[in-house]
Order: structure tokens, then sequence, then C-alpha cells
């Protein structure tokens, strides 16, 4: 509700300021114009929000089930441990403006280097929350089980796996924003179609409108997907929010 | 919250199995500094412990005289560092009720039960005709942040008994209810190890709760923990607080902890 309010009051800032300064339509279009552009470019918007929305779902899920992997085998393996993580933080430090032209030299212009950049850049912040919840597991609910008799495997499956549930959701909320960047920034470096691609080649032709709107819908996608994602949260794990509930 | 006991010739809850017992002679152990600076700790020094099928013995000590760790060589989740461990497998039971909160009551109470692969279905049945009997009939699937402090604590004690174990390491199970929980709790207790006897062995720093539960109280020594004095409790169940013999019971072993 607020952010609705505060939404409008910065829209009609800008509408304001865009009408009265004088200032160009290609150097700052006006939010109606944005509106505008919104509305005829409907069908060139839709055909490249469908590609920017699958490399960033995919990549999403690529980042998930990798991420997953090397936090379990992290959570398991101490000496995996004092392997992976440090490249793993070297992972987070490689500069994605750089490498992105390279995959796309690699690769060509499909959606391989873009799965791979979207990727990379979410997969630390889904191990990373995943791996705290996993070590967070009360060490006296793993001698509870030990003494039930459960295996190494039961323990993970029925006491740390669950636990895990909600590091998992925050590690693929926080990866939604920048996976829209991400994706944007890999089809700057080399595509041919998508909302990045569209802006590429919208603003030397001053349609600086259509590079906005763009945004809009990207932005659009990523908060509709974080809603999702919570509401799943709120769906899946009732317990986790509830402050009579143990620290498992 | 009353116990419902069944009636007479009603099946028993789960299967009899034969009792087991616990026996430690002279224990010792001792756990290596974790820094630098900092001596190795002495637990336990040449701790003796004795409880055969059936009974319940309580420790009483000072905090931080070993007595969690005495628990853990009885689960055998620790090795000791000299003398003998000989117990039953034993099942721990913490302060802290440890239900998982994304399970309800029935399938934590079921949980020992999965472990040890018995189906879905079965166990849950297993667990909500014991549930029942604890009086939580109708909160079989409540999520733990659902139910008060002492049903969950039932719940957690239901898990304890379907683990099939037939020894019970109980580590200060009360100590985190309020004193008017605690109390119900403590009685409760006594009726369902009426119901389903089991080797007991309880940790406490409650005097009070070691006289009411047990057939036997040893007071430990503060750290490195050894048992200071052993005290019989010769009192016929059901046990009234109030009891003349409890209340004397009580003041001598107060009396040895603070010798």
């Amino acid at each position: 509700m607020m952010a609705a309010v505060l939404l409008l009051a910065l829209l009609g800032a800008w509408e304001a300021y865009a009408d009265l300064s004088g200032i160009d339509d290609f150097v700052l279009p006006a939010p109606s114009a944005v509106a505008t552009a919104l509305y005829d470019d409907r069908a060139l918007l839709w055909s490249n929000f469908t590609v920017t929305a699958g490399e960033i779902a995919l990549g999403m899920l690529v980042a998930l089930v990798l991420g997953l992997a090397c936090a379990v085998a992290i959570h398991f393996s101490a000496a995996l441990r004092r392997a992976l993580y440090p490249l793993l933080i070297g992972s987070q430090t490689i500069p994605i403006v750089l490498v992105a032209p390279l995959l796309v030299a690699w690769w060509g212009f499909g959606l391989a280097p873009k799965l791979a950049i979207v990727a990379l850049v979410c997969f630390f912040p889904i191990v990373v929350p995943t791996l705290d919840a996993l070590d967070r597991v009360d060490a006296d609910l793993r001698k509870l089980m030990r003494t039930f008799g459960a295996s190494r495997w039961q323990t993970f499956r029925m006491v740390e796996a669950p636990a895990a549930m909600p590091g998992v959701l925050t590690g693929a909320k926080l990866s939604v924003a920048i996976a829209a960047i991400a994706a944007t920034l890999a089809e700057l470096a080399g595509s041919d179609a998508g909302l990045g691609n569209l802006m590429l080649k919208a603003i030397p032709n001053f349609q600086t409108a259509r590079a906005f709107a763009a945004v809009v819908i990207l932005s659009a996608f990523a908060v509709a997907l974080f809603g999702l994602l919570t509401l799943a949260e709120r769906r899946l794990l009732p317990w986790a929010h509830q402050p009579r509930g143990t620290a498992p | 919250m009353l116990t419902r006991i069944r009636a007479p010739g009603a099946a028993p809850p789960e299967v009899e199995t034969e009792l087991g017992s616990v026996f430690l002679r002279d224990v010792v152990k001792t756990f290596a500094p974790r820094r630098r600076g900092v001596g190795a700790v002495t637990a336990l020094d040449g701790l003796s412990l004795d409880a055969p099928a059936g009974e319940i013995v309580a420790v009483v000590g000072p905090s931080g005289c070993g007595k969690t760790t005495l628990l853990e060589l009885v689960c055998g989740l620790v090795a000791p560092d000299a003398g003998r461990v000989d117990a039953a497998p034993a099942v721990l039971m913490a302060q802290r009720d440890l239900l998982l909160p994304w399970r309800s009551a029935v399938d934590n109470a079921a949980l020992a039960l999965r472990v040890a692969g018995v189906g879905r279905e079965q166990a849950r049945g297993q667990a909500a005709a014991l549930l029942y009997d604890f009086g939580l009939e109708g909160f079989e699937r409540a999520r733990p942040y659902e139910l008060s402090g002492g049903m969950r604590q039932r719940v957690a004690f239901a898990r304890t008994l379907l683990s099939g174990r037939t020894v019970l390491c109980l580590d200060e199970p009360f100590a985190a209810l309020d004193a008017l929980t605690r109390q119900e709790m403590q009685d409760w207790l006594a009726g369902a190890l009426a119901v389903a006897p089991r080797t007991v062995v309880l940790v406490t720093h409650d005097v009070e709760e070691a006289i009411v539960l047990a057939d036997r109280v040893l007071v430990l020594s503060p750290r490195p923990g050894r048992v200071m004095a052993t005290l019989d409790v010769d009192v016929p169940r059901p046990r009234r607080r109030t009891d003349a013999r409890l209340v004397e019971l009580r003041a001598r072993a107060l009396e040895e902890l603070r010798a």
C-alpha cells in the first residue's frame, strides 16, 4: 500500500518535471510516454519478454540445482568445504561485464551464455543461506536422531533438509532481482532477442520510451517472481514464521 | 491435565519388551581444551551407577557436574576415557522438547518409528494411540508452535517411548516449564511410567523432582562429578509430595548437596 503511494508520488514528480522542464523526450521520456510505448509496442515487448523470462527462469533453475548440490556436498564433507568455499567466493568476484562477451564468443548468440551468466550470479546467494541453515541445525537434534539409530542420510532427509528449506527460499528470493540484471547484461553482450537486446537497439534510435518500457516489464517480472516465492514460503513453510516455533 | 490410563485388560499401547539395565563402573571422561590456555576439563571422575531393569535412578548435582555427559555415555554418544559402560540401547530426552516444527504432533511422535523403517500409516496409528493415552486427543495434527509447553513435552515423551528403547535418559526434562506445569508433568510422568515401565536415568537439579519420581537418588559432587551419596526412596507409589518420608529425604538430599 505504502509502496503504491510512494510510486505514484514519484511518477507524478517525474511526469511534471519531464513536461515542464522542456527536456528532450529521448533524454528523459515522461511516464505517460513510457505508458504509451508499453501499449503501442506490446507485441514487440511481449515476444522479447518471453525470451528474457525464459533466460531468468532457466538460469535460476540451473543455479538452484547446482547451488543446492554444492551446499549439500559442502555440508557433508569438511574437505570439500575447505576446497570449495574459497572458490565459491572467488566466483562471485568474476566481473560479469568482461566475461559475458567471451562467453558469447565461445557459445554464440543462443541461450547457453545467458544461462551461464544468470546461474553464475545466482549461485552464491543460493549456496550461502542454504549452507548456513544446514549448519545451524541443533546439535542436540542430531544427537537425538543418533539415539534413535538414524543413519547420516536419515538425519539429513528428516531433519536437516526440511530445516534448510527457509534458507533455500531466502536464497532464491535474493537471486530474483540480480537474475534480471544478469540476463539483461548477458543480452547486451550479444543476442538477437530479449528485453536487453530491445533496449540496446532502442536507445541509439532515440526510442528511449521503449527502452524504459522494457525496464518496467523486467522490474514487474522480478517483483512478481519475488511475490510468488514469498507466497510459496508462507504456504509451504508456515512453521518458519511462528514466533513460538522452536528453532530446529 | 490428567493422564488417561487404560482400563485393566485393555491392550497395552505398545509391545512389551524386556527391560534393559544400565551399569557404569569407575567411569572417567575428560574433555580436551578447546582453546590454548584453557586446561582440559574432567567432567566425570570415577563415577559408578547401577540401574537394574525397570528401576528409576535420579542423579542430582550442582550445575556443571557432568550430568549431561553421564547421559551421553549411557546413550553411547560419547565413549569413556576409563571405566566400563554397559547399557541397553538408550534414548535421550532433553530439556528442550526438540520437536520438528514442520511436523504435526503425531508425525513428531512417530519420528523414531519412521527412522526404524515403519510405514507412514502404521507409525501414525501407533503414535496417535499413544497421544490419546497422553491426553492429546484432538491435537494430533497440531504443529508444535500451536501447543503449550506441557503438551509439547508430552509429545516429546511419546516420541521417546515409541523409539522402542527400554532405557530412557531424561536430561532435566521439565526444567524449561513453569513451576506449576512442572509439578503437573512430574505427576503425569510418574503415571505414564507406572503404565509403561522403563529403566530410567533421570538427571535433574530439582531435588524434589528426583525424590518424587525415582527409586534411588544419587547425589553428585561438583565437577569432576562423582557420587557423594545414594538415597533409597522406599516409598510406594502413587506418592504425595507432602508425604513425611519424602519431605525428610528431600531435606537429606539438600544437605548432601550443600556438604
